[in-house]
Order: C-alpha cells, then sequence, then structure tokens
C-alpha cells in the first residue's frame, strides 16, 4: 500500500503539468502564480512533501482536488458508487450467463455449443470495446432508441431521488420511485451488457478449464459408475467442486471491471472513478489521482483477501 | 441433460431481456432548460476568482453588477444594473454610482453601495488571476479604502490613478469580476480571514435571476431561479447544464428531445441536426480568435520574410469551407469583429508560390524544420495537420507535439515553443484586453515573466507598439480611439509573429420550443433569464 | 552430433520418428508434431493466415497502397467506402482511409512486437531472479511486483504517458510496465519449481556460477508457459495501444494509428460512420486473430487446456 502510494506520488511530481497552472490559469501573473506555488507546499523537499501527504492519508484525508475546489474524499465518495453499480451490473450479468455458458461447453466439449462458446470468448477477448460502444450507443440509443443515452439518468431527473447509497438504481428502488429506476435500468443496461460481455468471456474460459480438468477425475468416473444421474454427477459432484476457484476468477474479474472501466465510462459519460482518476491526471490534479487510485488499489486488495477468505473456508485441503 | 439446455435458454433469456430498454421520454419539462455543453474548465464561482468560459456563463445569471449588458439589445453596450446611474468628475478620474433601490439578494439582504464596496475592494485585495481587470485601474489592496468608496448607503464612488477612457472602466466592471455579492452573507461564511473565497467557491450571494442549486464539479450544474428577481422572475425555474465533452453524444440527446440545447456541436453534427423535425441551428459570433505564433527566440521564426512567407501559406479557406465550416469565420486582426476599433481586412489567403519566393528571398529556399505544438483538441489537431501540409508544400517540415492543454501552456508561458497554435478570448468588452496582450511587450527580458502577454511569450520586442497601444486606452473620443487601433492592428497585421486566423462562430442546437436564448455575442456571456419555451 | 541433411522425401518420416538421432534432431520433430496438431485446429489456422497477411501488408504496405497516407484533399473529404478512389472512405482530411489503414498495421505490429521484447524479459529477469535467489531479494522483487498488480493497468499506462509525454515510444514503454508483472509471476513459479530439481543441483556441482544456471538452464524451461501467455496478451497489448492512442496519448498526428484514427472518427460517426468503424473493424480483426493463434497455441504447449 504505501508502495502504491510512492509510485503515484511520485509519477505525480515528475509530470510535466504544472499544478499550479491548473490553478491560476492561463493569464496569472507571476506574482499570483508564486503565491499559489507557495500556498501548495511545492517548495518544500518531494519527501517532505510525501511525508505531510501520508499523514494526511492516514487521516483519511486525501487533500483538495486542485481541479475541482472539493476534497478528494468527497468527490471519490460521489463517483465510487456509479462504478460500483456498473461493475457490480456487469459482473453479475457475466457470472449468469458465463458460468452455464462455460459448464455446458465443457460438458458438451468439441459440439457446436463448445466452439461457440469458444469463439464468443474470443471475440469478446478481442473486441476494442470503446469502439463498441461507440457504436452500441449510436445503433441502440441513436437509431433504435431501445436504451437510454449516455449518463446516468435523463438529465432533468436529476438530484430528485435522495442519495443514500450513491447507486441510483438501489437509492430508487428504496425510494420506491420506479420511474427513475427505470430510467436508470435504461442507462445502465448498455455499458453494463459491454462489460458484462467482457467478464463472460473471461469467466466462460475459466469455468470450462476447470470443468474439464474435474471432469476427467477418476471421482466422476467412481460417480458415473455409480450410476448417478450425469446430471447429478455435474451439480453435485464436478460444480460444487470448481466453485472455490471459480470465486476467485469472479472476484478478480470484478476487480478488473471496477478499476478497468475509464474507456467505457469515458464513452458513456459515465461519472464514475475510472473518468474522474483520468481527467484529474490530464489536468495534473494529483490530489485526485493518488486518492483515486489508492481507493482502487486498496478495493483490490480487499477482493483479494476477501477470495482467499473464502478459498480457505471452502477448500478442506487448506483447513 | 435437459438442465442444461434450459441454462442456456435461461441465459439467452437474461441477455434479450437486458437488450430491452425503456424507450427515451421525448420532451424535457415545460419551466425546465436543459442544456448540454462542456463545465469541465470550472474551478471556482467566486466571481472574484472565476475566470473560465463556463464559469462567466454561470456568474452572469447569479451575480448583479454596477453595469450591464441587456440581451436583448446587446449592441447597445453596457448600461444600468445594480447602479441605475452614474456621474464622471471633470478631470475624468471619478466615478460616482448612484445604486438602484429596493433591489435584494437572494439571501433577502437588500443590496446597497456597501456590497458594492465590499465587492470591488475584496477582488482587489484577494488579488486572483483575474484582478488584473480592476487592478489596471491603479487599485491595489493599499489604496482600495481610499480609491473604492461608498460615501452614502446608495452612492460609491471609484477613483482611477489617472483618466481613462470612461467606456474602457465601465466595459471592465462588466466582467465577471465586477460580481457584487452579499457582504454580510459572505463575512459570515469568512474562514481564516479569506474573505469567504472557500465558500463562495462552491456557495453563491447574488442578487441575480438564479442561484445555484447545485454543483457536481465534470458533471453538472443546476440553477434555480430567484422569483423575486428585480426585472421579473425567469420563466425557467431550473436551468440543468450537464457536462457532455461529445459532440455526436450531445447531437443524440438533442434528437431525442432529452436536451434542450447542445452547446458543443461539430459541423458535421450541425450539418446533421439542420433541417431536423423540431430542432433549429443558431450562430453566434463570439470573441474567441485562433492563432498561430511565432517564437522570435528561434532565428529562423524572427525572419520578417519568413513569417510573412508562413501567413501565406496558411489555408485559411479551406479549413472554414471544410472542418471549421459554421464555426469560424476568417479573421485576420487581433480584436474581434464587433469591437470597437476593429478592422475586418483579410490580406492573406494561401499561396504557396509566394510563400516559397518570400521564402527564398530569406535564404531558406528549401525550407526548414521546426516544432509547432498543439494541445489535443480535434479541433486543433485538425488546424495542425492542415498548417503541417501546407507548410510542407514550400519545404517547411513541421514537427507537430500534442500534449493536454496545461502542458502545452507550460510550455508556451516558458517561451520553449517554436510555433504554437492558440486560441485567445477577450477577458473584457474593451478593445484594450487583446490589445494590451497582442501588441504590449514592455519588458522583453526572460526575467520580467510578463507572462500573462503574449507578446511576451513569443518574445516580440516592441517598444514602440507598446507605448501607442497604453496611449490609447486614455483616449476618451471615441472615434479616435477607434482610429488608433485600426492602425496599430494594420502594422501588426503586417510584421507581427501572430497569424491570426479566424475568430468563432458558436453554433448552439436548439429545440425549436425554447426562445430568446442569448449567448452573449462577442463580448459577455449567456443569459437565461430571458429565455422562454 | 552434426546432422547431414536428411532425403526430401524422407523428411516427413525423419521428422516423426520416434527416435531421434540427436538433440536437434529431437527438438525439430517436437516442433513438427506441434505444428501438426496446431495446422488440425481451423480456427488457429485462421487466425494464423490474418496475421501472415498483416505481416505482408505492414511489410508492402508503400507498393500496396493506393494512396500516399498523408496526402490531405480537403475537397474530397469524407467520402463513403465504394466510391471512386476511396475503397474504403476517406476521413475528415480527405486521407484515403485504407492506406491509412494499410500503413497503421506497420504502427500496430511494431508496437506489439517492442512491448512482447521488453515486458516478458523484464518479467523474466525479475521471476527467476527472485525464484532462485529466495530470502530478501525474493520479498522485495516480489512486492514490487505486487505494487504494480495492484494499479488499475490503463490508469498505470496513462500516468506514465502523461509523464513522460506522448507518442509511441513512451506508449510502448508505459504498456510494457503495466505488462511486466504477471510474466515476473510465471517465471518465479516455474523457477521454483526447477529450483530444487536434480539436474540444477547436478549443473550446480559442475561448478556453474548462479548467472550460469539462471541464464543457460532455467530461463529455457520457461520460454514456453511465457509464449502461450504472450500471444494470449497480444491482444490485449493492441487494445491497450489503441485504447492510448484513442485517448491522444499514443502516436501522434498524422500518424494512422488505429486507435487515434477511431479517435479522430469519433466526431463523424453519426452521419460517417465509416470513419470510426474501419480502424474499429482493424484492430478487431487482429486482436482476434492473435487470440485464436494464442488459444492454438495453448492447446498445443499447455496439455492441460488440450483438447485431446
Amino acid at each position: 500500500m504505501l508502495g502504491l502510494l510512492f509510485v503515484t506520488f511520485f509519477i505525480g511530481r515528475v509530470m510535466p503539468v504544472d499544478p499550479v497552472l491548473s490553478i491560476v490559469g492561463e493569464r496569472a501573473t507571476k506574482e499570483i502564480y508564486e503565491a499559489a506555488y507557495l500556498e501548495l507546499g511545492l517548495d518544500k523537499p518531494l519527501f517532505v512533501q510525501f511525508f505531510y501527504y501520508l499523514r494526511d492519508v492516514v487521516q483519511g484525508d486525501f487533500g483538495t482536488s486542485l481541479r475541482t475546489g472539493f476534497p478528494v474524499s468527497g468527490d471519490i465518495i460521489r463517483v465510487f458508487p456509479a462504478t460500483m453499480e456498473l461493475a457490480t451490473l456487469g459482473t453479475l450479468i457475466g457470472v449468469f450467463i458465463g458460468v452455464p455458458l462455460g459448464v455446458v461447453a465443457a460438458v458438451r466439449r468439441g459440439t457446436w455449443i463448445d466452439q461457440f462458446a469458444r469463439v464468443a470468448a474470443l471475440i469478446g477477448y478481442s473486441m476494442p470495446i470503446f469502439w463498441l460502444g461507440l457504436i452500441g450507443l449510436l445503433v441502440l440509443y441513436g437509431i433504435l432508441g431501445w436504451v437510454g443515452g449516455p449518463g446516468r439518468l435523463d438529465i432533468y431527473y436529476e438530484d430528485i431521488v435522495p442519495t443514500v447509497t450513491g447507486m441510483i438504481l438501489v437509492d430508487s428502488a428504496l425510494d420506491g420511485n420506479w420511474e427513475i429506476f427505470r430510467n436508470a435500468l435504461s442507462h445502465i443496461i448498455l455499458p453494463a451488457s459491454l462489460l458484462g460481455y467482457y467478464s463472460l468471456a473471461y469467466i466462460s474460459r475459466m469455468t470450462r478449464s476447470f470443468m474439464l480438468e474435474q471432469l476427467s477425475a477418476e471421482y466422476v468416473i467412481t460417480a458415473r459408475v455409480k450410476g448417478l444421474s450425469e446430471r447429478e454427477v455435474i451439480w453435485k459432484h464436478v460444480f460444487s467442486n470448481i466453485k472455490v476457484q471459480l470465486i476467485t476468477v469472479i472476484a478478480l474479474s470484478y476487480a478488473g471491471l471496477l478499476e478497468g472501466s475509464v474507456l467505457t465510462e469515458i464513452i458513456f459519460a459515465w461519472p464514475g472513478i475510472g473518468s474522474y482518476i483520468t481527467t484529474s491526471l490530464l489536468s495534473a490534479d494529483m490530489n485526485a489521482v493518488m486518492g483515486g487510485t489508492v481507493v482502487v488499489g486498496l478495493v483490490f486488495v480487499c477482493l483479494n483477501i476477501f477470495s482467499d477468505l473464502l478459498y480457505k473456508f471452502f477448500d478442506p485441503r487448506a483447513k | 441433460m435437459k438442465s442444461i439446455r434450459s441454462m442456456a435458454i435461461g441465459a439467452a433469456t437474461a441477455l434479450a431481456i437486458g437488450a430491452i430498454g425503456v424507450p427515451a421520454m421525448a420532451e424535457t419539462p415545460a419551466n425546465m432548460l436543459v442544456i448540454a455543453g462542456q463545465i469541465d474548465d470550472i474551478t471556482t464561482l467566486d466571481p472574484a476568482q472565476s475566470f473560465e468560459f463556463s464559469g462567466s456563463d454561470i456568474s452572469r445569471n447569479i451575480y448583479g453588477k454596477l453595469v450591464n449588458f441587456d440581451p436583448k439589445d446587446l449592441d447597445a453596450g453596457y448600461g444600468p444594473d445594480l447602479a441605475e446611474s452614474w456621474t464622471v468628475s471633470d478631470d475624468g478620474k471619478t466615478i460616482t454610482f448612484k445604486m438602484r433601490e429596493g433591489v435584494k439578494f437572494h439571501s433577502g439582504n437588500p443590496v446597497t453601495a456597501k456590497d458594492a464596496e465590499f465587492s470591488l475592494r475584496r477582488a482587489v485585495t484577494l488579488n486572483k488571476t483575474p484582478s488584473f481587470i480592476l487592478t489596471q485601474f491603479g487599485f491595489n489592496a493599499d489604496n482600495v479604502e481610499q480609491t473604492i468608496v461608498a460615501t452614502g448607503p446608495m452612492t460609491l464612488q471609484i477613483t482611477t490613478d489617472r483618466r481613462y477612457a470612461i467606456s474602457f472602466v465601465l466595459n471592465c466592471l462588466t466582467a465577471t469580476i465586477g460580481g457584487i455579492v452579499d457582504s454580510k452573507l459572505v463575512m459570515e461564511n469568512e474562514v481564516d480571514g479569506d474573505l469567504g473565497n472557500t465558500w463562495l467557491r462552491n456557495n453563491t450571494a447574488g442578487s441575480g435571476a438564479y442561484r445555484l442549486g447545485s454543483w457536481k464539479a465534470n458533471e453538472s450544474i443546476t440553477l434555480i431561479s430567484n422569483p423575486d428577481f428585480y426585472l421579473g422572475a425567469p420563466a425557467m425555474e431550473r436551468v440543468v447544464v450537464r457536462h457532455i465533452l461529445e459532440s455526436s453524444t450531445q447531437r443524440l440527446l438533442l434528437e431525442k428531445g432529452d436536451i434542450d440545447i447542445a452547446r458543443n456541436l461539430n459541423p458535421e453534427d450541425v450539418a446533421g441536426v439542420s433541417g431536423k423535425e423540431g430542432i433549429v441551428v443558431d450562430s453566434e459570433l463570439r470573441g474567441r480568435l485562433m492563432y498561430i505564433a511565432f517564437n522570435q527566440k528561434n532565428e529562423i521564426l524572427a525572419n520578417p520574410k519568413v513569417m510573412e512567407a508562413m501567413k501565406y501559406l496558411i489555408d485559411y479557406e479551406g479549413m472554414k469551407n471544410s472542418f471549421l465550416k459554421g464555426q469560424y469565420t476568417i479573421h485576420q486582426a487581433f480584436l474581434p469583429r464587433t469591437y470597437l476599433g476593429a478592422i475586418s481586412d483579410t490580406p492573406y489567403s494561401l499561396d504557396i508560390a509566394k510563400g516559397k519566393t518570400l521564402l527564398a528571398e530569406a535564404g531558406y529556399p528549401d525550407g526548414f524544420e521546426v516544432g509547432l505544438i498543439v494541445r489535443e483538441a480535434q479541433e486543433r489537431l485538425e488546424i495542425g495537420q492542415s498548417l503541417q501540409n501546407t507548410f510542407g508544400k514550400a519545404g517547411i517540415k513541421v514537427n507537430i507535439t500534442v500534449g493536454t492543454a496545461k502542458q502545452m501552456l507550460a510550455v508556451y508561458r516558458a517561451r520553449q515553443h517554436d510555433i504554437y497554435l492558440g486560441a485567445w478570448g477577450p477577458d473584457y468588452p474593451d478593445p484594450n484586453t487583446n490589445a494590451a496582450t497582442f501588441a504590449v511587450n514592455q519588458d522583453n527580458r526572460d526575467e520580467a515573466g510578463l507572462t500573462g502577454q503574449l507578446a511576451w511569450r513569443n518574445s516580440w520586442d516592441i517598444p514602440k507598439m507598446s507605448e501607442d497601444t497604453l496611449a490609447a486606452v486614455v483616449e476618451n473620443d471615441r472615434d479616435v480611439r477607434a482610429k488608433m487601433y485600426e492602425a496599430i492592428q494594420r502594422d501588426h497585421q503586417k510584421r507581427s509573429p501572430f497569424a491570426i486566423m479566424f475568430q468563432k462562430i458558436e453554433q448552439t442546437g436548439r429545440s425549436k420550443n425554447v426562445q430568446n436564448l442569448n449567448l452573449g455575442g462577442a463580448i459577455t456571456a449567456v443569459s437565461y433569464w430571458v429565455v422562454t419555451k | 552430433m552434426s546432422v547431414s541433411d536428411p532425403p526430401n522425401q524422407g523428411l516427413r518420416a525423419w521428422l516423426l520418428t520416434d527416435a531421434p538421432s540427436s538433440r536437434r534432431h529431437a527438438r525439430l520433430a517436437a516442433w513438427y508434431q506441434g505444428w501438426l496438431s496446431f495446422r488440425a485446429n481451423p480456427m488457429t489456422m485462421i487466425g494464423f493466415a490474418i496475421l501472415l497477411f498483416l505481416v505482408f501488408i505492414a511489410a508492402f504496405a508503400p507498393w500496396l497502397a493506393p494512396h500516399d497516407p498523408f496526402a490531405q484533399d480537403l475537397a474530397a473529404r469524407l467520402q463513403p467506402p465504394g466510391s471512386e478512389n476511396y475503397i474504403l472512405g476517406s476521413d475528415g482530411l480527405g486521407r484515403d482511409i485504407l492506406s491509412r489503414l494499410m500503413y497503421g498495421s506497420r504502427i500496430t505490429l511494431y508496437i506489439v512486437t517492442l512491448v512482447v521484447i521488453i515486458a516478458p524479459v523484464a518479467g523474466l529477469l525479475v521471476g527467476t531472479v527472485a525464484g532462485y535467489a529466495g530470502g530478501w531479494a525474493d520479498v522485495v522483487l516480489m512486492r514490487i511486483t505486487d505494487i504494480f498488480l495492484a494499479f488499475p493497468r490503463l490508469v498505470l499506462a496513462l500516468a506514465f504517458v502523461a509523464a513522460l509525454g506522448a507518442g509511441i515510444e513512451n506508449a510502448v514503454l508505459a504498456i510494457s510496465l503495466t505488462a511486466w508483472p504477471p510474466y515476473a509471476r510465471i517465471a518465479r513459479a516455474e523457477t521454483l519449481t526447477f529450483r530444487n530439481s536434480d539436474f540444477i543441483h547436478a549443473v550446480r556441482l559442475q561448478g556453474a556460477g548462479a548467472l550460469r544456471i539462471i541464464t543457460r538452464h532455467i530461463w529455457p524451461l520457461c520460454v514456453s508457459s511465457l509464449v502461450v501467455r504472450v500471444t494470449l496478451d497480444m491482444a490485449g497489448i493492441i487494445l491497450a495501444a489503441a485504447g492510448l492512442g484513442f485517448l491522444g496519448l499514443g502516436a501522434q498526428p498524422p500518424t494512422p494509428e488505429w486507435g487515434a484514427m477511431i479517435s479522430e472518427g469519433r466526431r463523424f460517426i453519426l452521419d460517417h460512420w465509416w470513419v470510426a468503424t474501419m480502424p474499429g473493424l482493424a484492430i478487431f480483426t487482429v486482436s482476434l486473430a492473435f487470440n485464436l493463434l494464442g488459444d492454438g497455441l495453448r492447446d498445443v504447449l499447455d496439455p492441460k487446456e488440450g483438447s485431446n
């Protein structure tokens, strides 16, 4: 974690973008520039700056965003739920389609459905998601009008539902405002499906290979010999054995979506953490970048620990 | 194996359900104006500090000023706003404003001369980036107590250090920094002697047509109408500006009826929406100029013949008629059209042969290699590539470097560029705003650090022209003053290291039922309070 | 140990022999058998064919391209595909899209090649050293690897490009920086399994130093698993490069980099779909080809996932 902080901090300081200029703007005179320079503490040695930063972070204070003038922690609390909502739905789609597809592909190995799953997955891996997003938006929203446009809601619905979790689907459901729920759903479905497709590709491939490994194991033959139905063999024995590995894969893919949806967020004008970090980065708003990266890194680490724990919990050998 | 098939079917159904969305709504509410724009430049809403395009759009609708423009008649120039009338002393240095009676801030506090005094003094004392608009009249933190004074509850007196054209002074007061804030409310929210600077960043204390509903940086801004606005309650009770970066996205939203106004349509999308049912495209001439500048530190670029040659190697017409179509008009002088003293001569056009001859005369018959820095924005990249192409035809090899706006600006301010492709928007509606940057450089040394001046950034040493330009600000005869600027511009056109190319035309996609939208022309910002639906 | 050239008709039999006569013979035979099973998979062959085609186009772009990829013609901008002179249409500055795609293939290959040279080698180095040395070196190197792994990849690449300045070389560097950690992990895992094996002990007893053991004995053993991983990652590399180009941080104009072309074409997408679609299809096709190939290679080299 400390390393993560240090690397971001260092990158931020060697960037050829001048944070002072971001604040004072193009027309600033030399005096105004220098005043802002001192205010940011940029005159102090690098490690002193790092130490101050560290001290603040430990207290949950990521500093003030140079670009927006708001505390970074507040900004993150605002943008993170948007990403989480998108990634969660994306992962759900990936799991609910990817896992069955992987199982079927393994059981019916070599048949058309296996080939289909394989090609579908490979296409998912190969697709430039920003391009598919553009085309999808054009066709499904622009021409057909089946889904909502960019952003999380139609603009005039904004600020109506009280913010509880920051995830509009959840908030509007809690509020019982189904009109907004439907509107939010229509907006999220396309980007979530795109991310879902990507995670589907990964999950279905991994499921297939886990299944294959198990299917060739001896206990499967024993079970079959015992006269258990194929269905029981697959679901009771094989599937419950790969469940743990699968959870790890799903957690990884979830983490990937949480951190990796930068381009999707940009295409869909989705105010999430990916686009927050990126736009901050481009305007040298290092407090925001560091804050965002630390949070994402933290989530990544937590998910890893979580899946390790599950692993230990479910896996009899690990006990 | 049945289960597997049913699972596959289930998966397929899930996908299908996912694909069926909810049809989009067709219209925005009647008392609400929904706008798609680019608002990521806003860093603060404090009028003493705000200095961005989008910020001035918001500020104009929230803060009243002493003098202001009437959106229904911009050509009339400044007129009374919170000051009902004013008189000028005989020596021309003191202006006395009489405040309008009965106007209230959003908080309910009355607007008095004390508030005006507080606001202007505050802007000078805080000394933020736009403060030069006021301090150029000789105000500073030490003398504001004497120079900006409320002599009565409803009279305010300001005294400049010398005689200036009155129009110059008053024009400057119409800028964002002239916004009058609620002194009582602001001081209640002061922290550590910051004169409310932190609080005003994302809170507002004005008397204008709207107050701030919410501001989510880089996402949206909501304005809520002030029913007690002294010119009458605005028809639009809520104005929402959503940050939408992409032109094509803005267009889609407009076509779908999800927004009323799209502020950033590119020429292709303008062509696409024109003629569509229920959508109108407005074109309004704005003040922004697009130019390239040659750093005089570069020996080759400092050669007058080379500069002249390059001015002939720009495909003005080609660009205007293709990728800039409808969004820029050719303009080759530093004052935007509609400004006092503006000239519309366009002596230069693409002439490769002439460019080559001039280069040969300069001693570069085979051209040379040079860098061009461009910020990462589609329009500029295309202009850059067009320049690269036409310069190349005369043997000048152009290497383009692209970076973010901030990166490129840092290089420019440090005078490290060869050629810079830039845009310049006027800061206040007086010719001096551009003249003072394009044609004034009183100290060309690096240490001088006159980073706010474009002439300095390009190391263009012009003691004589600087003097002439500064002489124009004290000329009180309008026609004489205009003549002075015209002469400076003609000279500037010929020998300056600036090839000014285009002036911005803002094209706005508007839903047909929205009426009276005025973006502010070349001199001010948008006015929402006159809009009806 | 010299092998005389076998007669031609017997080549196949020679390659398929069960009793190789030399080390080189054995290796060639193994390669050939791999090639046979590789060839048996039609999809892999499709991927392989696409890539050969890509290399061909990249190599002969100047002769194949109908136009100069940089020649602008503002009068003939945004011509639709199939119009005279412009098979795939022209872009916003009137440049031929087909020619730009052809030249762009060079850039794509250039980026992929460089990353593929840098990242796995760096990963191999770090991984084997950590695995072989163990102890503190292992802990430190793996911690560093973990730090890089915990970063959002695109964000890290963005940060590096922003720090170093935009450009192809910097994009390559940035992508490599984000791509090496998984290789390091794989290499370390492999090294750990070999480190205490008998043959390494034997080599050590012969007096070989650590450097020699790592470079001559451990590296070759790690290569096959790395190759599979690299091929599967190529698509990711192409997509990452295109993503950077799309954000304006990769190749600089007027370079016809595919991601940058999508970004340029994005503004025309509603009325002139082809400007953004063509480079998108190109990226898709090439990364699909790499994936097909990688999938096939995995079947050959990694028996666990094998198709038979």
